[in-house]
């Protein structure tokens, strides 16, 4: 666990990081031939979307705020696979952690040093529920957890969907919920912002005024103290010593005195939780409340990937995230620059993100053949 | 084959190496682990390109690129870790990957029972065709794949280490199956560092000594000193070592066990044993005897149906593995290392505290001590010789030898009361036996109860001071190991009485 010179040059250049590079510059690659394909020029495609990043404060921060649920969604993925489990269930443990904090988020009248911390807390334990049942499911009757975290997704999507029909918590007619409280929100001067000196502030002020026109909240700084926490579970503490050796090899886990069934269930808990954080910041920073699915989101789905591209890591997860909220904030702008209509750019967004995750998928699928 | 030279980076597993192999013969490939005799073969069957030399096979120069250029070629492989999928049909099996079909790509599975059936009559095998994988001993499932390469068209067969998991009596039967193959004309390659059976079996032998052609010898003109002599490079001991024993308490009370297999078969049916402090007990039996069971169920890996179990007067019976280890000190060297001793992707010293990750002074308030950890890991590393001496290489990294060296390391350092060793010198070379069985014997005389499991007669007789004789899950005989007739114990493990 301690790193050396020849550790990091593993890394680089044979290791998972010099994978991770090589299949983004072949993702970035494919994806500027189907542009090509669809008659538009890729180099102007790509500067769009580098601009569409980088030439403004508020976009960066924009580029954040997409990141920051996708982030977590990949901390939840990769936390389940290093126990040797594929959590496909991130998207239920999402919907179900932001339906929590939006009635938390409602009914609770609190101060805000209570009300943000309690509306978190519960989203997480209930998401924990939601991913442990995935893992109790499979400890106790052996169901595969790809299986049942799928069907739990769409009981927990129809949950969800049916919650907005409680005459107290969906505003009844427009397929949403009540707004969350003031003191349940998480954005950054989200009132003061509307204020006159707030105006001024915004006005005056060239950086941070820019900054603010995007809806900044804390939600990112709760995502980076997640991945250190998840970096510390798994590298620091004995729970993570057990998760990792059940996921290496659960029967010498078992050999060595570690209750492998138990482990599942504490695994598939967290990541339900960690998941469930990333609907809960979603609501409580963005949203402000839940609205009526047609169909999911994706903010779980997405975080397979993320798992994938990080290497299962916290950091990891931090960076691929950052650059999954790139793209898809970054693609949406190829559209004014070179007029591609929005599937273009979704197939060339997939695309870059189908080679980036590939390999990895592909190594994913070889350990669990030969496991 | 000849002058076959393979290098990996700066490091030569084969350096020029000839051999050649008649029709009908068996040929032994003899050295110890890592002498290079697994990566020749690897070479023959397509797995390694060689980084010089020819290969011929009937006169003919080949390029074997890759393993279907070898089975087309008339050369089948059994690996010594058997390729198999648990839950198939031994046909199906076997017909993996050259599936008869019928029209429209149905697969014919009568046909192919019905030729698998053909196939073990024709030599022997003894295979029932419809059995699955994972019902079947080790012993079966080597058949299997012995049938596997022969549905292939196999002539010249490839044994990796062919009788490290076998049963006397198996041993018998595989001597028995090349025979048979023998006479239809095939020719076998034995890798192995067991000298009897080369003497049993094997017309021509090969030693191979650091990736070096030692000699090639005819195998009825040499005895077995010279075959150890020439492998190791000097003499060897076969005989281990022991001072007279002096018998202690009572640490292990068995009574009435009963345990049922992972098919709900009754597998330990009644068993009664006893085993005191400074004594090896020896459990001699054929696998498949309710060895495995009995193994599990002394160390918690799985429920007991009835009876007893005590451990220092304490009853034990039903704990969990965390128990069993550290509240009641019963240290076990699994059968099998890969899959149950070890976690290949953690190093060695993330292995060595399998057990006590989660006690000081290798942690606290659930923090790992990463300090103490590796500190703990560098003392064993150097205590046990095991090699690399770095604490930091993965577990997968390190050679049979070393691995089983780990394992040793990290139970009796855990200070036993009891300590359960099944088949612990399974796949290694003879010096790293002579190693293992020293530990067997440093544990009994430093007072501790050892329970020896294993398939070998040998290596029963020669490190216990009692046998024990399993068949059909009970104990038949109990015999002093001083002295005792290796037939009649043989006659009782196969149920016969002595």
């Amino acid at each position: 666990m301690k790193f050396t010179k020849s550790d990091l040059k593993e890394l680089f250049i044979r290791g998972p990081l010099g994978l991770t590079i090589f299949s983004t510059i072949l993702g970035f690659s494919i994806g500027a031939i189907v542009l090509a394909i669809a008659g538009f020029n890729p180099a102007e495609a790509y500067w769009a979307i580098i601009r569409g990043i980088f030439s403004k404060p508020k976009y960066m921060s924009y580029v954040i705020i997409y990141a920051t649920p996708l982030i977590i969604t990949g901390l939840s993925v990769a936390f389940a696979l290093r126990t040797g489990l594929f959590n496909i269930g991130a998207e239920g443990q999402f919907i179900v952690g932001a339906m929590t904090a939006a009635m938390a988020g409602y009914y609770f009248q609190l101060p805000m040093i209570i009300h943000v911390p309690l509306c978190i807390l519960l989203a997480m334990s209930a998401a924990a529920v939601w991913g442990g049942l995935a893992g109790y499911i499979k400890a106790r009757f052996g169901v595969h957890e790809v299986i049942s975290t799928i069907m739990l997704n769409w009981i927990a999507f129809y949950l969800s969907n049916w919650s907005l029909t409680i005459k107290s918590f969906g505003k009844q007619g427009t397929g949403k919920s009540y707004m969350i409280q003031e003191t349940a929100r998480i954005d950054l001067f989200g009132q003061w912002k509307i204020t006159e000196a707030g105006i001024d502030f915004i006005r005056s002020h060239k950086i941070l005024g820019d900054v603010l026109k995007s809806p900044v909240n804390i939600g990112i700084l709760v995502a980076l103290l997640l991945a250190f926490l998840v970096w510390y579970i798994l590298n620091k503490t004995t729970l993570g010593y057990e998760l990792r050796a059940v996921g290496f090899n659960p029967d010498a886990a078992e050999y060595g005195g570690i209750n492998v069934k138990k482990s599942m269930v504490t695994s598939m808990a967290i990541a339900g939780g960690l998941a469930g954080a990333a609907g809960a910041l979603q609501v409580m920073g963005v949203g402000h409340k839940i609205a009526k699915l047609a169909i999911m989101e994706g903010y779980g789905f997405d975080g397979i990937a993320v798992a994938l591209i990080g290497n299962n890591t916290g950091p990891g997860s931090v960076f691929a995230g950052l650059l999954f909220g790139g793209l898809k904030y970054g693609g949406s702008k190829i559209q004014d620059a070179v007029g591609a209509p929005t599937e273009v750019i979704n197939i060339v967004v997939g695309t870059i993100i189908l080679f980036i995750a590939m390999p990895k998928f592909i190594q994913l699928v070889l350990r669990f053949k030969k496991g | 084959m000849s002058g076959i030279t393979k290098k990996f980076g700066d490091f030569t597993a084969n350096q020029n190496i000839n051999l050649t192999v008649h029709r009908g013969e068996v040929h032994a490939l003899l050295g110890e682990n890592g002498a290079g005799k697994t990566t020749l073969m690897n070479v023959l069957y397509g797995l390694y390109k060689p980084t010089e030399g020819t290969i011929k096979v009937n006169g003919k120069p080949l390029q074997v690129s890759d393993p279907n250029v070898a089975i087309a070629n008339g050369i089948g492989m059994v690996h010594q870790h058997f390729m198999l999928v648990d839950p198939f049909t031994v046909t199906e099996n076997i017909i993996l990957g050259n599936e008869p079909t019928k029209t429209f790509g149905v697969l014919d599975l009568q046909r192919a029972e019905e030729e698998v059936r053909q196939l073990s009559q024709t030599y022997g095998l003894h295979v029932e065709a419809t059995a699955k994988i994972q019902d079947l001993s080790v012993g079966s499932q080597q058949r299997v794949e012995i049938l596997k390469t022969l549905y292939r068209g196999a002539q010249i067969l490839i044994l990796d280490e062919p009788t490290a998991v076998l049963t006397p009596q198996e041993i018998q039967e595989l001597a028995n199956i090349i025979r048979n193959l023998t006479k239809a004309g095939k020719s076998i390659i034995i890798i192995t560092h067991k000298l009897n059976e080369i003497k049993q079996v094997a017309d021509y032998c090969t030693i191979i000594r650091r990736g070096a052609h030692i000699d090639t010898v005819q195998v009825n003109e040499v005895s077995e000193d010279d075959l150890a002599a020439k492998m190791v490079g000097r003499e060897v001991s076969f005989k281990v070592a022991k001072k007279q024993r002096e018998r202690g308490d009572k640490v292990l009370e068995i009574r009435g066990l009963e345990v049922e297999d992972s098919r709900g078969i009754t597998a330990v049916n009644g068993l009664d044993l006893d085993l005191y402090q400074g004594e090896i007990l020896g459990i001699a039996g054929i696998d498949g005897n309710g060895q495995k069971e009995l193994i599990e169920a002394l160390t918690g890996l799985t429920k007991v149906r009835s009876g007893v179990v005590k451990v220092r007067d304490k009853e034990v019976t039903n704990r969990t593995p965390g128990e069993m280890i550290n509240k009641h000190r019963v240290a076990h060297i699994p059968e099998d290392r890969q899959k149950r001793g070890l976690i290949f992707e953690f190093d060695i010293a993330e292995n060595m505290v399998l057990e006590k990750y989660n006690v000081p002074p290798f942690s606290r308030w659930f923090t790992l001590l990463w300090d103490k950890i590796y500190q703990n890991a560098d003392l064993l590393v150097k205590k046990f010789d095991i090699r690399p001496q770095d604490s930091r290489v993965l577990a997968r990294a390190l050679s049979g030898g070393n691995q089983q060296k780990m394992i040793i390391a990290r139970e009796v350092s855990n200070d036993p009361e009891l300590l359960i060793a099944a088949q612990p010198t399974r796949g290694l070379d003879v010096g790293a036996i002579e190693y293992v069985h020293q530990s067997l014997v440093e544990q009994r005389d430093a007072g501790k109860g050892v329970l020896l499991i294993s398939f070998e007669l040998d290596e029963i007789i020669n490190v216990s001071d009692r046998i024990a004789v399993i068949y059909e899950g009970e104990i038949v005989g109990i015999l002093d190991a001083e002295g005792v007739d290796e037939k009649s114990v043989g006659l009782m493990m196969a149920g016969g009485s002595a």
